[in-house]
């Protein structure tokens, strides 16, 4: 008030120091006041020149890609000229104009429906108002989206859409990141004029996952879209018509599809949210840090939204190579296993069996006694299926140092070889998978080893109509494939052209087979692999501009493994071994561990292996730590730690790291950037994230094989697809899942 | 004032509920939605009869062969007359087989339309119209009448399983206004009719009733002795004869 005053005082004071001083004025000389001919051109000059208009970005993550100039076509966009290739939409042709349209039923990964007419706008001499997402653009259209005849509609639109819609904001899950709630505020009228009865639906039930509150459901007919097409399972269907229509099974059924989980993404409404998610939290309290997968080899980008040092849900991250913008089930929803069982204190089992807590400093004075005094040849080492390529790099040097070479990954099988690059990747990559036209899949299931990889499949088959062959256990599909056989019999009478699929392959464009991982268990793998490779010789599979041969790996640390060499002297270095070291390995067989070996067991989680363990290390989950992790493809990503670890876990290399100075073969890194550059003098390409390092040389290096091939038939690799580790079996969820959603 | 409206308000809204809790005026017979009841579950096992195979065969040759889907609906209609008046979710299912597509597709198409009975009816579906034309011409008394003969009440079966009463859009005879509708289901896919019987009174309905009731066939068209068809009572007056031929035989000459 005061201040308020004195500012006013000054500003009165200095209104009369102008005014005193404003009778007298200066003058001042123009140059158009200097001669006539300097006053037109100063006339002229003061004609402001046509600044061009500023360029606009493409709004929405909308890419164009101009590659026929016969096929490029000028629209104008708000009077923006924009340049588009034919047949792109009203609605695709704004966006790369910057405009963003408010919709509800477009999605740009499903078919057009045009049924919430909420992407109206008005277009020249069209004598109704347009909807943007189903028009094809035409040359020399004149789009106009800020118009009184385009917000009317819009604002009418949003009416409509509110009538029968609920008021439950403050209950509903999707509130703060409702598309309704969004598009209300900034297209929406500030009132409505409803004042009849509201509708209600009855709620379907879905399954653990997905929970459905059908009165909020708008009609879009996403999740219809989205189950017919992506998901390839039909159940869902709008039902009845007019307002009283409803979306569900008809018949009480659960979504048992594996990628069910993404219709809750793709609801724009509280219609159908995450069931373990419900009132847990508002999307505003969680920290949203970016990291990767690793449930499946695929490594699907996803966002762990965090609130403090609980992880609340995970959400799928936008990748074009690798998952698109879906993920499957045991992504989205294994997060509530890194809560239960976790290992929070080193932990030494005394005399009667029992374990006892202690500090991390006599756990790792034990390790390391027993460790000096075991013979080299009987440490064997053993890294797991979530372990990230840091952790294995220093259980590699460990056991070197110590005289040992037999550390390997669980899941490479008795007898990894990591010589060949190509021979453990999917060597087409997974979005170019959709370059195929026929597909092998040999002793692997995608639907249950990797979702993501099946829903590309399933895209490719979609789109180009691909074939595809089976060899494995009966599976079922959601797409159409031919069973060709059970086991490598099969593969011999394709490779022979005895089969009537090999003229198939023999007549594709860009064949590609599949290997499932499985297949390393076998010990005819060589002759199984060699068998495969001449299928790939004689329907020309490997070409310069095209490889078809790809094997899907089935755990997150596989390829990382084989990348760093972690290969073990020799295969059953487990009946002898004195002195064990598990790293997360939980899904080894441990029958033929001596009964007087000493096991170590680092990992995250009390699942199996810490049953036989006689030194527990806890360390933290791919969700605490910051690590680097290579899916099938050969890409290389890293994960973020998106909460603290628990108790007393630590990292698993500085784990290693500890307990290499506690035995007096100190490894020389300290930091991360020091363990990553003795990653970068083994697999250099473990350092180049989000790129793809492509294997270098072909089967023209590979061995002859002289092994028998066995004639026992494909075994299905993964039994349980929502318990295959650590995480998920603790995941109450996934528990709830393989109860209800499995196939009896 | 406020006060006033905001009671008001409450007495409509405590109206509209006691409405809707009595004659639910409906368009379809049954909800979007299935429950399982003894008689209509997925499990129970339903096939076209052998006389109906050789239907479905004549339909589908209608269609192109891969647009099986097109026939749904003469399919539908065809397992809903053999299946006396409605469809069980096992008969939606053999007819999503025939047509080789996804169980939903055919549960969408069987919700949208109301004339696909998906809850039981009776062997004699009577069908009021209830639209404008007829509703003026007293199309709500022979509601009351037939629901109050057969002591039903809308979309409901009478105990000895014979009659059931719906409504139905406008079937176009708003000249012979008020009529029903009796859809014949007593005698399965062969014996199917679906006849007007047009110009009814609540007396005639319920001599209309009676007669089915006996096994009897009335006569269906006009209940109007004095009418034939859809002509006035007492004859034509008009389109005695011929039409006349046009004023020049040579149009363009004209």
């Amino acid at each position: 008030m005061g201040l308020g005053s004195l500012a006013s005082r000054t500003l009165t004071s200095s209104r009369i120091l102008s005014s005193q001083y404003s009778r007298f004025r200066p003058i001042v000389t123009k140059p158009g006041l200097q001669s006539p001919d300097a006053s037109s051109a100063a006339a002229a000059a003061a004609q402001p020149e046509p600044t061009p208009p500023p360029p606009r970005k493409p709004v929405g993550g909308a890419r164009v890609e101009l590659t026929n100039p016969d096929d490029t076509i000028e629209v104008f966009v708000d009077g923006f000229p924009v340049k588009i290739p034919k047949g792109m939409t009203v609605l695709q042709a704004c966006e790369i104009a910057g405009v963003d349209i408010p919709r509800f039923c477009y999605h740009s990964r499903l078919s057009i429906a045009g049924n919430c007419r909420m992407c109206l706008v008005e277009v020249e001499k069209s004598p109704k108002p347009v909807a943007s997402c189903a028009m094809p653009a035409l040359p020399g259209m004149k789009i106009k989206t800020d118009t009184a005849l385009a917000k009317k509609a819009r604002e009418g639109v949003m009416e409509f859409l509110l009538m029968n819609h609920p008021l439950d904001c403050p209950i509903c899950d999707q509130g703060g990141e409702c598309d309704l709630q969004d598009q209300s505020m900034a297209f929406g009228s500030d009132r409505g004029r409803f004042t009849e009865m509201k509708r209600s639906v009855v709620d379907k039930n879905l399954g653990p996952l997905v929970k459905t509150v059908m009165t909020r459901c708008i009609q879009c007919t996403r999740c219809v879209r989205f189950a017919t097409e992506v998901a390839g399972v039909q159940d869902l269907g709008m039902l009845g018509r007019g307002s009283g229509e409803e979306i569900g099974t008809y018949v009480e059924k659960l979504m048992t599809s594996e990628l069910s989980g993404n219709v809750i993404d793709i609801c724009p409404v509280g219609a159908l949210t995450s069931k373990p998610f419900a009132f847990k939290a508002r999307n505003w309290e969680l920290k949203g840090t970016e990291t990767i997968d690793v449930t499946d080899a695929v490594g699907s980008n996803i966002r762990i939204d965090s609130r403090g040092p609980e992880v609340m849900r995970i959400i799928p991250r936008l990748n074009e190579d690798i998952n698109e913008e879906w993920i499957s089930d045991k992504t989205r929803f294994c997060y509530d296993g890194l809560k239960r069982q976790r290992l929070n204190d080193p932990m030494i089992r005394d005399a009667n069996g029992r374990f006892k807590a202690v500090s991390w400093r006599d756990a790792l004075a034990v390790v390391a006694e027993v460790a000096l005094k075991v013979k080299p040849e009987e440490i064997v080492g053993v890294a797991g299926k979530l372990s990230d390529a840091e952790s294995m790099m220093a259980l590699k040097d460990l056991l070197n140092n110590m005289g040992s070479n037999n550390v390997w990954c669980e899941g490479t099988g008795t007898n990894p070889n990591a010589d060949l690059r190509y021979r453990y990747l999917m060597n087409s990559s997974i979005a170019g998978l959709e370059k195929a036209d026929v597909f092998l899949l040999v002793g692997t299931q995608p639907r249950v080893e990797a979702a993501m990889v099946n829903a590309r499949i399933r895209k490719t088959v979609r789109a180009s109509n691909a074939k595809v062959g089976y060899i494995g256990p009966p599976t079922d599909f959601n797409y159409d494939c031919q069973h060709l056989g059970t086991g490598p019999q099969t593969i011999l009478e394709i490779a022979e052209g005895r089969h009537p699929f090999s003229s198939a392959i023999a007549n594709a464009k860009n064949p590609a087979i599949i290997v499932g991982a499985g297949l390393f268990e076998r010990d005819d793998k060589d002759a199984i692999f060699a068998a495969v490779e001449a299928i790939a010789k004689k329907g020309n599979v490997i070409r310069p501009d095209w490889n078809g041969f790809n094997v899907l790996l089935l755990n997150a640390s596989q390829a990382a493994a084989l990348d760093l060499g972690l290969v073990p002297e020799s295969s059953n270095s487990i009946d002898s071994a004195k002195f064990l070291y598990l790293m997360g390995a939980d899904d080894l067989n441990l029958d033929k561990v001596p009964a007087d070996a000493f096991v170590v067991y680092q990992g995250h989680h009390g699942d199996r292996s810490v049953y036989r363990a006689n030194v527990i290390l806890p360390s933290a989950a791919f969700s605490e730590k910051e690590g680097t992790y290579e899916n099938t493809e050969g890409c290389t990503q890293q994960t973020l730690p998106a909460v603290p670890t628990v108790g007393d876990a630590r990292d698993d290399w500085k784990i290693i790291r500890a307990l290499s100075e506690v035995a007096g073969i100190r490894l020389p890194y300290d930091t991360l950037a020091a363990i990553r550059s003795r990653m970068s003098t083994v697999a250099p390409n473990l350092l180049r994230t989000d790129e793809k390092e492509l294997a270098a040389f072909g089967p023209t290096l590979s061995p002859d094989c002289t092994q028998k091939i066995d004639s026992t038939p494909f075994k299905a690799a993964v039994e349980n697809f929502y318990m295959t580790d650590s995480i998920t079996r603790a995941s109450k969820i996934m528990a709830q899942c393989s109860a209800m959603l499995l196939k009896k | 004032m406020l006060a006033r409206l905001a009671s008001q308000r409450f007495l409509e809204i405590r109206q509209a509920f006691r409405q809707s809790s009595q004659a639910y005026r409906s368009f379809s017979t049954a909800l979007n939605y299935h429950l399982d009841t003894p008689d209509n579950k997925p499990d129970l096992p339903w096939e076209f009869s052998e006389a109906n195979k050789a239907k479905v065969k004549e339909i589908l040759s209608h269609y192109p062969s891969n647009y099986k889907q097109s026939a749904v609906i003469p399919l539908l209609d065809l397992a809903q007359q053999q299946h006396g008046g409605w469809l069980p979710v096992s008969a939606m299912n053999a007819v999503a087989k025939v047509i080789e597509v996804a169980p939903i597709r055919v549960y969408e198409v069987a919700t949208f339309y109301s004339m696909f009975n998906r809850s039981k009816v009776g062997k004699y579906h009577l069908l009021v119209c209830g639209t404008t034309p007829c509703m003026i011409r007293g199309s709500r008394e022979i509601e009351e009448a037939l629901l109050s003969h057969l002591g039903v009440k809308r979309n409901e079966v009478t105990s000895d399983g014979l009659f059931s009463v719906g409504e139905m859009e406008c079937m176009g005879c708003c000249v012979n206004a008020p009529m029903i509708t009796v859809a014949d289901y007593s005698n399965g896919s062969e014996g199917y009719t679906y006849n007007y019987f047009e110009d009814v009174t609540p007396k005639r309905v319920v001599e209309i009733v009676e007669m089915l009731r006996r096994g009897e066939k009335p006569p269906h068209g006009t209940q109007n002795p004095k009418r034939i068809k859809c002509g006035p009572e007492g004859g034509n007056t008009t389109l005695l004869t011929d039409p006349k031929p046009p004023p020049c035989r040579d149009l363009d000459a004209c």
